[in-house]
């Protein structure tokens, strides 16, 4: 919020609110981790209904994302479009989540058909909601259709209730917008921290990069925080949907809210994990300080940190955003877990931070993050090297509900074409986008807010941008192509990867386009060199993805995996894999459901469900070799500037790699010549890694390989042997 | 600020303390449930266990459960604490307390019942500047 508004009128708010729709439920204790019922609402029929969750969904869809995923599959057709009515936003959590004791047991995995690629997204998010949802009586809710007027839904999970009510003044944007609902539903201060919002922003009506924002409550700071379902527009279709807000309150969260069958072992597993990162995290990756803001200066190190649109991979003053910077702008010694019983504690904030731009110019507010990728994505891509700037941007996309991660990668794809003069200012409408002009990023980003200028042009995203600019302005198509960094309609998150073969294969052989969910193999591959052959390199872009994949189904953060690991890991014969914490999972997952799984089974479950998910994509017209490509820039030196600004490092792979002798040649034959062999590399990895995943050479998942892992439902066979 | 001060030269062993302190808040007798605790630390030696009021836990808590109460002692309130045992690991002399099958975290709140019946005096309680 900001300290300089005054307290809002509540009264006359609740005055305005006008019930469409009631619906009670029975309530009932969750067991071993389930509900098993799931809840679906209407917006245009008001239907409010529970669904069963039978035997056989959880068998082979776990919870979380695979949730997710069959209630959009069963709601959805192949012709349905982000904005069909049918769409839904489904959000789920999975059987583990919740509990209190393991760190990082608290995402919501949310859902939808995304305006940028129209295929599923799914994204993780922490906050409250979700684990609340979960004990308030749901493993999942999905929202189809479309309102005609602003509405909030509220969940009331300690009375069963459920009501679905038009909102006329609530605020929308996000940071003003989860105060107020916190306050209304909250009887006194104390109740404020049982309660927890949903909500996009205005930039998420004009703009197909919309994200939702999940709050809780910081008791200490007496204010909302947010945390951010990124990726992929969901936001988008949140507002299309006319949905102000989602509203769960619930109150009587404990250590055993899953009712575990072994609760000794889930405290004793939580237990050894919070003391490791309690002694060991200041030596290694020290989130509970800085959190993923402390990569900046190791990408940058590495070459690895993207500037000026994904060009390079460092920038001298790449030093003004290194991890000593944030950690003196973060508030220390403050419990920053996004869910209860998270010691990682790595949702750090920076309080009282005075705007300089917008709406809220000269209001002091709190901003969550910056995190790494909003760093790499406002800051060094768009050669912004102002900390100042960059959480301005930060706090700017939260609240209007925009995604950092593409915010900035389609602000560094602006800024490019602006240096290349695809643009100017008479076609942004006299915005200066050149390097490192944060304050006309901003104002962008305020546009996007308004719906008005330039602004609408560059919220719809870079594959939007390559298809306008050559129409409209004649720009070169193939150039556009190679310079936007998007797979599938999707901006790619802030890691370079030219260098990386596995990388290139991280971001763009996955089943929503390139972000670094699935896979982030760039360690492997170039530093330490664990995966030479494609073989190999396929082995982790089979195992990798699948297993991260789980956390999804669970409701887990990934981070607690592997941004601390044991004392002994090094030790260990497949340290990458943290096996030590691998065993925790299975551990915590048997004793909160009593199955009884090894880590093979672990592994099963989550291929299943990344199987389903590139079935989906082929329900919906994509999900083939075709759509598996990465733009030149995420593999390449695409200009003579690139190429000789690590002429040394490329006349080298020409040499050694080709066999080639770069004398003599002229620079854009070398390009040409390293870019052919390259293409070449990325095609036979492609064939690796199909094959590896059990799926044609068109990248479909065959029949055997469906019924080896136990996915051979007769929708799906039937879809697949239409394209095997 | 109030707290155990341990004199563990004096201790004999006899294990009194655990006893009161397991009595008086769980009304069985179960060294598991003492918040104070006494182990063998060499031939007719031992070595004392209990909370030195260092807060290191207050801000450990996710939910603000811990606080400080006027007389400087570290308190758990169970209404608030949803029992992720962060505290626990969090203490750095491993005094913050739990048992088999317990939910919420139990320490020592520098009651005085153990330093009345220690026969040898090697408990007491003090009070030294915060």
């Amino acid at each position: 919020m900001s300290t300089n508004e005054a307290k809002y009128d509540i009264e006359k708010f609740k005055k305005a609110h006008k019930i469409l729709k009631e619906f009670s439920y029975e309530l009932k204790p969750v067991v071993k981790g389930y509900n098993d019922r799931t809840l679906y609402i209407n917006l245009a029929t008001l239907e409010i209904k529970e669904k069963p969750v039978p035997a056989a969904m959880k068998k082979k869809f776990i919870g979380g994302k695979g949730f997710d995923l069959k209630l959009l599959w069963d709601a959805v057709s192949g012709s349905t479009r982000w904005d069909s009515p049918e769409n839904e936003i489904c959000i789920a959590t999975g059987p583990i989540a919740g509990n209190t004791n393991y760190p990082g047991s608290g995402k919501s995995l949310v859902t939808t058909i995304s305006p940028q690629t129209g295929i599923p997204i799914d994204s993780n998010v922490g906050g409250h909601f979700g684990p609340y949802l979960k004990f308030s009586g749901f493993d999942a809710m999905e929202i189809q259709d479309k309102s005609d007027r602003d509405v909030i839904i509220y969940i009331d999970g300690n009375q069963g209730k459920i009501q679905i009510f038009e909102a006329p003044l609530e605020a929308l944007d996000s940071h003003v917008l989860a105060e107020q609902l916190h306050e209304m539903y909250a009887a006194n201060e104390r109740e404020k921290q049982h309660v927890s919002v949903v909500s996009a922003g205005r930039g998420s009506e004009h703009a197909w990069i919309g994200c939702l924002n999940f709050s809780y409550w910081d008791k200490r700071r007496k204010l909302p925080r947010l945390k951010q379902a990124g990726r992929g527009g969901i936001g988008t279709v949140f507002r299309n949907k006319k949905i102000k807000a989602l509203v769960v309150k619930y109150s009587g969260l404990t250590g055993k809210s899953n009712n575990p069958v072994d609760l000794e072992t889930l405290q004793k597993t939580g237990l050894k994990l919070h003391k490791e990162i309690i002694s060991l995290d200041d030596k290694q990756c020290q989130m509970r300080t800085i959190g993923t803001a402390h990569l900046v200066e190791i990408m940058n190190d590495y070459d690895l940190l993207p500037t000026k649109n994904f060009r390079f991979g460092s920038h001298p003053d790449a030093v003004k955003l290194a991890s000593w910077v944030w950690k003196k702008y973060f508030t220390q010694n403050v419990p920053d877990g996004c869910w209860y019983g998270c010691t990682m504690s790595c949702a750090h904030g920076v309080d009282n931070f005075e705007l300089k731009t917008g709406p809220y110019k000269g209001h002091k507010v709190l901003v969550d993050g910056p995190e790494y990728e909003t760093v790499g994505g406002c800051g060094s891509n768009p050669a912004i090297f102002d900390p100042d700037a960059v959480i301005e941007i930060n706090f700017y996309c939260d609240t209007y509900g925009l995604d950092t991660i593409s915010f900035g990668t389609l602000t560094g794809f602006i800024m490019d074409c602006y240096e290349n003069g695809i643009l100017n200012k008479e076609r942004t409408g006299g915005l200066e986008m050149t390097w490192g002009n944060w304050r006309a990023a901003l104002e962008m980003m305020h546009q996007i807010a308004r719906g008005e200028g330039f602004g609408l042009v560059a919220g719809k995203g870079v594959k939007y941008m390559q298809e306008y600019f050559a129409k409209e302005y004649g720009a070169d198509a193939q150039f556009l192509k190679d310079i936007g960094m998007h797979g599938k309609g999707l901006e790619q998150s802030e890691y370079q990867s030219k260098e990386s073969l596995a990388q290139q294969g991280g971001y763009y052989l996955t089943n929503k386009g390139p972000q670094h969910d699935e896979a982030w193999l760039i360690f492997m591959d170039m530093v330490n060199n664990q995966i030479p052959t494609f073989e190999k390199k396929a082995e982790a872009l089979h195992y990798f993805p699948v297993f991260r994949t789980w956390f999804s189904l669970q409701g887990l953060c990934k981070l607690p995996w592997n941004d601390v690991e044991p004392a002994d890991n090094a030790e260990q014969d497949e340290p990458n894999k943290v096996p030590a914490h691998v065993q925790n999972y299975v551990d915590i997952y048997n004793a909160i459901t009593g199955e009884k799984i090894d880590k093979k089974e672990l592994m099963l479950q989550s291929e299943r469900v990344y199987n389903f998910q590139r079935v989906f994509n082929l329900k919906m017209g994509h999900g083939k070799r075709p759509d598996d490509y990465p733009p030149y820039r995420a593999m390449g030196p695409v200009t003579a500037e690139e190429y000789e600004s690590r002429a040394e490092r490329y006349d080298k792979a020409l040499q050694e790699k080709q066999n080639i002798n770069p004398q003599g040649k002229s620079t854009e034959e070398k390009i040409k010549l390293l870019r052919q062999y390259r293409e070449q590399q990325y095609e036979s990895l492609i064939d690796a890694v199909f094959k590896r995943r059990g799926w044609s050479r068109d990248g479909v998942p065959t029949v055997e390989h469906l019924k080896e892992i136990g996915m051979d439902l007769p929708e799906l066979i039937e879809l697949v042997k239409k394209h095997l | 600020m109030k707290y155990l001060h341990t004199f563990a030269e004096k201790c004999n062993g006899c294990n009194t303390c655990m006893s009161v302190c397991s009595q008086l808040y769980f009304k069985v007798d179960d060294p598991e449930k003492s918040a104070i605790k006494v182990s063998a630390a060499g031939k007719n030696s031992f070595a004392l266990s209990v909370c030195n009021q260092c807060r290191v836990c207050v801000a450990e808590c996710p939910t603000a459960a811990i606080t400080v109460n006027k007389l400087g002692v570290v308190m758990i309130n169970k209404t608030l604490c949803i029992n992720c045992l962060a505290c626990v690991a969090a203490c750095p002399t491993d005094v913050m307390m739990t048992y088999r099958g317990g939910l919420v975290p139990f320490k020592c709140i520098a009651c005085d019942a153990c330093a009345k019946q220690c026969p040898t005096g090697a408990l007491k309680i003090e009070v030294k500047e915060d």
